[in-house]
């Protein structure tokens, strides 16, 4: 199955979603699950081709001099299409309800900006090369920039210019820089096993600065302190918020992280010239600094937001440890990390669709009117905190024994003093919801919660984390096959 | 044999059709002669093209008077291409000024127009075509004058006279430079012929005379291509001209100076004498450095469309001298890359305002709002053309700044690296600006007063818009059709010319039947 | 005295200043215009005196061989000048007309008096303030 199949999907709908419009909302999403469906058969198609042969390929468009873009599946990109398409499905059932209960504006152009971005989503997945997987980059920028600025309030304004800023000014400033070094030092940008940079190509220092380039300038990847972005891109529609910047922007950033170090860089060059140490002390940083922010924000989407930008940098640091072992973590981490956040998110979303409340200070007591999001919502938090028999679990087990296998011991115990500090910031809200006394005193007591389909997404996500808890088997032997 | 005479019909043909459009007083009329002349010399660009990429050089002498006794026109790779370039970019203009220039242009002057468009291209045609240097400045101020024209028939903005005049004082210091430059190397060398310039001109490198007509030279396109510091006439021309007159201008008349400036200092001064010898990439790389990082600062504060975009042209041309001002191969190349991208993209761009100011009357930035659902197709376009101009990703402005920065790069220049990517993120600033307002911004009171039904303009219009877009996205997905051209441009202009004046056997001459 | 033999540039370099400072000093447009005419002018005579051959005469070619000179003046730098000049009348013609037009529109040929009328109109459509770094800020009526 050629991967350039999984961009077709998301594209195909916006004609349909342009016609039906606002007036036949029903075939409008329709046509959104048909297309959501028919892109994760082919992304399961593709992953069952890359278990035969491992050589599942798109053919190449030469750009200029020996530039090509191309699309190359390999497993951590199946992996991440598999995750982004499943819960593309998800969330647009999520939508369907919010979208409605909020009586939102502009949902045609909402939806399309939509299927634009998981189009683009699905290039990066599949990128052969650092170009393509940068024009994917870009085009996920721009296509949710809409999503940020869909209210068209001065505030979220604000956030889309922020947004752009620090995602596009960013990857034009640090990362492409970035790329064209690599293009000038080794005349190739192709992902390849092992890496394309020898250890002795240059100065270590210099590799450093090469790879703090790519780091920070991937500003997706959240690393203080090109982090802002994402609590302002909060004022974006909850299911934005849920699917894109907590899983597939956020994703994509990480993603090409991972890419680069496992690909271009390559472990042994980063284990011989140690190039990556002094980066994984930023990213400790801000595990602990964005955990503590997170617990003196009121807004519970600022907060989750903040702990998006702690958990992102779980990966960064998985990934900057360069050996294998780290990498499955982080591997790992991208889907169980999502599976605990979007279902957050969803909650969050759906206390504000049924109770229009959005500040965790108003949460006295509302257990009792939304007793089934709530409970998802600790189920979630459990899961992000890293307990068992959650999912969270696996990933972090092996964050850290990544770090062990790196001998970077100070590595688990800052990944121990998140935990606590996940717990901190993340449990209390269950425990007010069901044991805080509701301030206002005639609160009705009698079950309030939001639309069916918003339930059946975060009932879908929320079993997720505890089927990957039993069930990782599939995700583990494909994380195997990277080399 | 006519195939052998098209070098010199595609100069004739348009210049026929400049009398003729008056002969015929009549505003349909005129344009359907332009029209079909554009057309017609679309295609015998092609075929020069074509018969250059085929064979090689073609030297044509004019009349059958060969090279040194009489004038000569030499074409290689860059001016075909360019010649191509030209009057696509005019014919598209031309299709979209027909319903523009009955909305700008007083209706008994439509006639005058289309005559003074079609002379226009005679002079950038010619200019392009040329090997003769004088001949170069008699081309030069047949385009300019018919320019200045062309931009005071925009006076129903009365701003539109002033900026014709200014242009005119400013473009006439700069021809008038230009000739006295080109007489001063006649006085050294005693030929006029670019080859045979370029043949002279070591043998005398160290008079003060060739020294003095190469400054004279250097500061006239300097002010023809509206380089940093002599640039004022610009914005106020790109402003208040008739918008098809701004995006033809936009696209033609500063790339054909900076292909001028490639010709004469590469190829017939030689990079050794300019670049080596008198460090002329020294004084140009400060001038574009500073030129594209404040007019792109500029352009940002700006409030009318047109206005922003004046700036970033001249920034765009700053992104082109330095690349010239690297003297190397692939800075050459790269020039040239972006002389031709940015040729496309601006002529959308201003197609694209045109477009808007043509329902709405006026191209302010507050202006432009909820354009985005009223005119979908007009302001997408902009969309895609403002990506381009900012550099993203399979747009034909990243190939250009790929191009760039790897000149740069190759050279250790990391200084100017880090300047061309900050003036991107101005770019982002202020095209973002545009779109957001195109996004955000509610509804002006034109808008929604509802006196004229603000849609996107009629298919006369978007088709060219459309065209030009289509073009520069496709030079964004296969950049190589441009870039391995500007290699075989760049090698040709840094190899000197190759043969020598006095090879009259390969000419074509014009009697042989 | 070697700088004295030369007098033909110093006549051309003192016109072309000329012009050239009139050109940029007077704010009148067709004394504008007159500047320009005097700085091609003096491009016009550096040409002709290009093509001066000592003891040369005119370059005519004649039958009778005892008639005919040994040595012509360069006639090419004259045939290029006709060309010049030509253009520069048509410049001339193109200002001049050019002027007629901004005269009847504002009613002035003097240029700050024109940037006046603008800054004052521009005033009244926007207010105060509005940012230009470069120019006059300048109307789009």
């Amino acid at each position: 199955m050629n991967p350039l199949l999984a961009l077709l999907p998301p594209l195909a709908a916006i004609p349909f979603i342009l016609f039906f419009g606002e007036r036949h909302k029903n075939l409008r999403e329709l046509s959104i699950f048909i297309a959501g469906f028919v892109l994760l058969a082919i992304n399961i198609s593709i992953y069952q081709d890359y278990l035969e042969h491992q050589n599942v390929t798109s053919g190449s468009l030469n750009i200029f001099q020996g530039l090509t873009l191309e699309l190359y599946a390999e497993p951590i990109g199946i992996l991440f299409a598999l995750l982004a398409s499943f819960l593309w499905v998800v969330t647009t059932l999520y939508s369907i309800g919010y979208m409605r209960g909020h009586h939102e504006r502009y949902q045609t152009r909402f939806y399309i900006c939509f299927a634009v971005a998981i189009a683009s989503v699905m290039a990066a997945a599949y990128a052969g090369n650092l170009l393509t997987l940068f024009i994917a980059y870009e085009a996920i920028t721009l296509s949710t920039y809409p999503l940020v600025t869909h209210e068209g309030t001065e505030q979220a304004k604000r956030a889309g210019r922020i947004y752009l800023g620090l995602l596009m000014g960013g990857s034009i400033a640090l990362l492409l820089p970035a790329i064209i070094a690599i293009w000038w030092l080794t005349g190739t940008l192709d992902f390849v096993a092992g890496g394309i940079i020898p250890a002795d190509l240059m100065n270590p220092m210099w590799m450093t600065v090469l790879l703090a380039l790519i780091v920070f300038g991937t500003g997706k990847a959240a690393l203080m302190p090109f982090h802002s972005w994402l609590p302002n891109a909060m004022v974006a529609p909850t299911p934005v918020s849920a699917l894109l910047h907590a899983v597939a922007v956020v994703k994509t950033g990480v993603f090409l992280i991972l890419k680069v170090i496992v690909y271009i860089f390559g472990f042994n060059t980063l284990q011989q010239t140690g190039a990556a140490s002094s980066l994984v002390t930023v990213a400790a940083i801000t595990i602990l600094l964005s955990s503590m922010i997170a617990m003196t924000k009121d807004n519970l989407k600022a907060r989750l937001a903040y702990s998006t930008i702690s958990q992102l940098a779980y990966i960064v640091l998985a990934a900057l440890l360069a050996n294998s072992v780290a990498v499955k973590g982080a591997g790992l981490h991208i889907i169980t990390h999502a599976f605990g956040k979007i279902t957050l998110f969803f909650c969050a979303g759906a206390i504000m669709v049924a109770l229009h409340k959005k500040m965790i200070s108003e949460f006295d007591g509302i257990g009792k009117q939304m007793p089934y999001t709530m409970a998802a919502f600790f189920i979630a938090a459990l899961s992000i905190i890293g307990l068992p028999p959650l999912a969270g679990v696996w990933s972090k087990l092996a964050i850290s024994e990544g770090a062990m296998v790196a001998n970077e011991i100070w590595v688990v115990g800052v990944l121990m003093l998140s935990s606590l500090l996940n717990i901190a910031y993340l449990l209390p809200i269950p425990i007010r919801a069901f044991f805080a006394k509701s301030s206002e005193p005639n609160q009705a007591t009698e079950i309030r919660e939001a639309p069916l389909t918003c339930l059946m997404a975060i009932a879908i996500t929320m079993l997720g984390c505890l089927v990957f808890f039993f069930w990782p088997g599939p995700v583990l032997g494909l994380l195997a096959l990277v080399r | 044999m006519l195939s052998a005479h098209l070098p010199a019909f595609i100069i004739v043909l348009p210049l026929m059709a400049g009398p003729l459009c008056v002969i015929s007083r009549h505003s349909f009329i005129s344009w359907l002669i332009a029209l079909l002349i554009n057309i017609v010399v679309v295609f015998m660009s092609v075929a020069i093209f074509f018969q250059v990429s085929d064979e090689g050089v073609i030297r044509y002498a004019l009349g059958g008077w060969a090279a040194p006794t009489g004038i000569e026109y030499y074409i290689d790779t860059l001016n075909a291409t360019l010649l191509v370039l030209i009057t696509i970019i005019s014919l598209c203009t031309l299709v979209y000024s027909l319903p523009a220039v009955d909305r700008e242009v007083a209706k008994h002057r439509h006639y005058l127009f289309y005559t003074g468009w079609m002379l226009c291209l005679t002079g950038l045609l010619g200019i392009v075509i040329t090997g003769d240097a004088f001949n170069v400045f008699v081309f030069l101020e047949i385009s300019s004058l018919s320019m200045y024209m062309l931009i005071a028939l925009g006076s129903e903005r009365r701003q539109a006279l002033m900026a014709s005049f200014r242009y005119l004082m400013m473009g006439s210091i700069g021809a008038s430079f230009i000739l006295i430059g080109i007489g001063f190397l006649y006085a050294a060398t005693g030929t006029l012929n670019m080859i045979g310039l370029a043949e002279s001109i070591p043998n005398v490198s160290d008079s003060r005379t060739v020294l003095v007509a190469f400054s004279f030279i250097t500061l006239g396109l300097l002010i023809k291509a509206a380089v940093f510091p002599v640039y004022s006439w610009l914005p106020n021309a790109y402003q208040y001209a008739p918008t098809a007159v701004t995006a033809f201008l936009a696209g033609t008349v500063t790339k054909v100076s900076l292909y001028i400036f490639l010709r004469f200092f590469f190829q017939m001064f030689g990079s050794d004498y300019s670049f080596g010898k008198l460090l002329l990439g020294e004084v140009l790389l400060p001038l574009s450095v500073i030129g594209f990082f404040v007019m792109s600062l500029v352009a940002v504060f700006q409030t009318d469309i047109r206005r922003i975009l004046a700036y970033s042209s001249i920034a765009q041309v700053g992104y082109i001298m330095a690349a010239m001002s690297m003297a190397t191969h692939e800075g050459v190349a790269a020039a040239v890359v972006h002389i031709i991208n940015h040729a496309f993209v601006k002529a959308a761009l201003f197609v694209a305002v045109g477009c808007i100011l043509y329902r709405l009357g006026n191209a302010q930035v507050t202006s432009m709002g909820n354009l985005i659902r009223l005119m979908p197709w007009t302001t997408s376009a902009f969309i895609v053309a403002g990506l381009s101009l900012i550099g993203v990703p399979l747009t034909a402005g990243f190939v250009s700044k790929w191009n760039l920065v790897n000149a740069a790069i190759d050279i250790g220049w990391w200084s100017i690296v880090a300047m061309v990517l900050i003036s991107s993120l101005l770019a982002i600033v202020y095209i973002g600006k545009v779109i957001e307002a195109f996004y955000f911004q509610s509804a002006s009171e034109e808008v929604s007063n509802g006196n004229r039904a603000i849609k996107d303009p009629p298919l006369m219009m978007l088709i060219p818009l459309w065209t030009l877009i289509i073009i520069s996205v496709y030079i964004g997905i296969n950049g190589s059709v441009v870039v391995d051209i500007a290699n075989v441009a760049a090698q040709q202009l840094l190899n000197g010319f190759g043969v020598s004046l006095e090879t009259v056997n390969t000419v074509v001459t014009g009697s042989s039947k | 005295m070697k700088y004295l033999a030369l007098y033909n540039y110093w006549i051309v370099v003192i016109i072309m200043m000329a012009g050239f400072y009139i050109m940029i000093a007077r704010h009148n447009l067709v004394k504008k215009i007159i500047g320009l005419g005097l700085f091609q002018t003096g491009i016009f005579y550096f040409y002709v005196s290009l093509g001066k051959v000592d003891g040369g005469t005119a370059p005519i070619f004649v039958e009778s061989l005892e008639a005919q000179a040994t040595v012509y003046s360069n006639p090419l730098p004259h045939v290029l000048i006709l060309t010049a000049i030509v253009v520069g009348v048509a410049t001339m013609a193109m200002g001049l007309a050019l002027i007629v037009r901004i005269y009847e529109k504002y009613d002035s040929i003097e240029e700050d008096e024109i940037k006046a009328i603008e800054r004052q109109h521009w005033q009244e459509n926007n207010g105060e303030f509005g940012i230009s770094l470069t120019a006059p800020p300048t109307a789009s009526s």
